[in-house]
């Protein structure tokens, strides 16, 4: 289980569940590693300042994070975390590696404003 | 609106947490500001063995959640995941734009510490996550099997590439200078690996994605030479830099390389205006001559506001 203040989730149905009934989820997936340890403690701060969106983070090694992990929009993807933006059941953005608070800043305003 | 404090710190690593600690108890009314959360790069180590007070080695982001606790816990405020736009760190009374809010204070700490040097040349960011990578312990186990790059002869350099070792084919460093920079002990075990090979002299120009493969230009620096390698991977280890940015307009005094100068007291050129931690002109930065630097200046200010 990942160590952190954000929701997780833990399954593959839990997270279909999700994106299905809010229209804005973020979704970190990683480890509790150098690279993704920021990524989640900045949805934490972000968390309340955007009400509207469903921040949330899934271990990368559960069995069930190959619905993240198998996307087509993270392929090529081979740096941790990959973070996967949904708005309306869609995926609208995924990242791979870190990433700052401004450049997650700047795509919440692009894809989930 | 305009917000006040006694005291804003610039950068919650350990050097501005433990300022904060300082501050916050003595009754100083303190704000501490981040572009990111808390923890600076304490919270990005794997784990800290040297920290004094844990017999254990102490996982990193656990001793910084805990270093922003005890801040917390004495009053201080925490503006995270915030951008300073604007300030003015010349006048009495200071003051700094934070994502459109105005905060001002009698002192001002900088403690924004450093981070790892980027090459800037062409491909880098773009293809960050997906073939270029800055840590080892994060994203070796993808290139299980396959050949790559590091990039740097240091010490961080060298560490991470006997934990690459663990998982690739082959690693080739390329390294500026014709001889290893790491301590020793380490140095020896990388180059006496024989997946291990070097391009000695070399700097990287660009990186471009083919299919699955990296694409790198390397420039031989006595010869001018462009030679191109193609591997399936690129780890950077360029060393750090100081995180001052946003400062280079405020007439703070800076060495030739960034680092702010203070004296011993972490007074900077500027009345009122403090250093402390890695973003300052000295010799060793840890995390333990951080927070001594953040103690000192607490105490400075708390003496004066
Ligand atoms: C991989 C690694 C392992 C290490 N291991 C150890 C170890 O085992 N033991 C040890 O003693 N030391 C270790 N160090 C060194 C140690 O982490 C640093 O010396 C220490 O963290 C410096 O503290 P600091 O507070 O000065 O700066 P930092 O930790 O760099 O913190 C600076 C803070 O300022 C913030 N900031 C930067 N710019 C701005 C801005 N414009 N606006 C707002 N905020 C800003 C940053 O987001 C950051 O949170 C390690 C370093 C690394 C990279």
């Amino acid at each position: 289980m990942l160590q952190t203040n954000l929701e997780h989730i833990t399954s593959k149905e839990q997270l279909q569940q999700v994106i299905e009934s809010n229209e804005k989820v973020a979704v970190c997936c990683g480890r509790m590693g150098p690279m993704c340890i920021p990524v989640y403690e900045i949805f934490e701060v972000l968390r309340e300042k955007h009400p509207d969106i469903k921040f949330m983070d899934m271990e990368f090694d559960s069995p069930d994070a190959e619905v993240i992990r198998n996307l087509p929009e993270c392929r090529t993807f081979r740096g941790l975390p990959f973070t996967v933006y949904y708005r309306n059941g869609q995926v609208v953005k995924a990242t791979t590696s870190i990433q700052n608070a401004k450049q997650i800043k700047e795509i919440i305003s692009e894809v989930l404003a | 609106m305009s917000h006040h404090f006694d005291v804003i710190i610039i950068g919650a690593g350990p050097a501005g947490l433990a300022a904060a600690i300082y501050t916050a108890r003595a009754g100083v009314s303190t704000l501490v500001i981040d572009q990111s959360s808390a923890g600076g790069q304490v919270k990005t180590t794997h784990q800290v063995a040297n920290y004094p007070g844990f017999i254990e080695p102490v996982l990193g982001h656990q001793l910084a959640a805990n270093m922003k606790k005890q801040a917390e816990r004495y009053g201080t405020r925490f503006e995270l995941a915030a951008d300073i736009t604007e300030m003015d760190l010349t006048g009495d009374a200071k003051w700094l734009k934070v994502d459109g809010e105005t905060y001002t204070s009698k002192a001002v700490i900088i403690a924004t510490g450093s981070s790892p040097r980027l090459l800037n040349v062409p491909g880098e960011q773009e293809l960050k996550g997906s073939g270029i990578s800055y840590c080892a312990t994060c994203d070796g186990e993808f290139y299980t099997g396959k050949d790559i790059v590091v990039v740097g002869g240091g010490n961080s350099a060298m560490e991470e590439s006997l934990m690459l070792l663990q998982h690739v084919n082959s690693i080739t460093v390329i390294h500026q200078f014709d001889t290893l920079q790491a301590e020793k002990i380490t140095a020896d075990k990388v180059m006496q690996h024989p997946k291990v090979s070097f391009l000695w002299s070399h700097e990287p120009r660009g990186f471009e994605k083919q299919g699955e493969r990296m694409v790198i230009k390397a420039e031989n620096l006595k010869t001018q030479e462009i030679v191109t390698l193609e591997r399936d991977g690129v780890f950077i280890f360029a060393g750090m830099l100081p995180n001052v940015a946003i400062l280079r307009n405020t007439g703070l005094q800076m060495n030739a390389y960034g680092y702010i100068t203070t004296n011993e007291s972490m007074a900077t050129n500027l009345p009122g205006v403090y250093a402390a931690g890695d973003v300052r002109d000295k010799r060793y930065r840890q995390i333990t001559t951080s927070v001594g630097d953040g103690t000192i200046a607490a105490l400075e200010v708390i003496r004066s506001v």
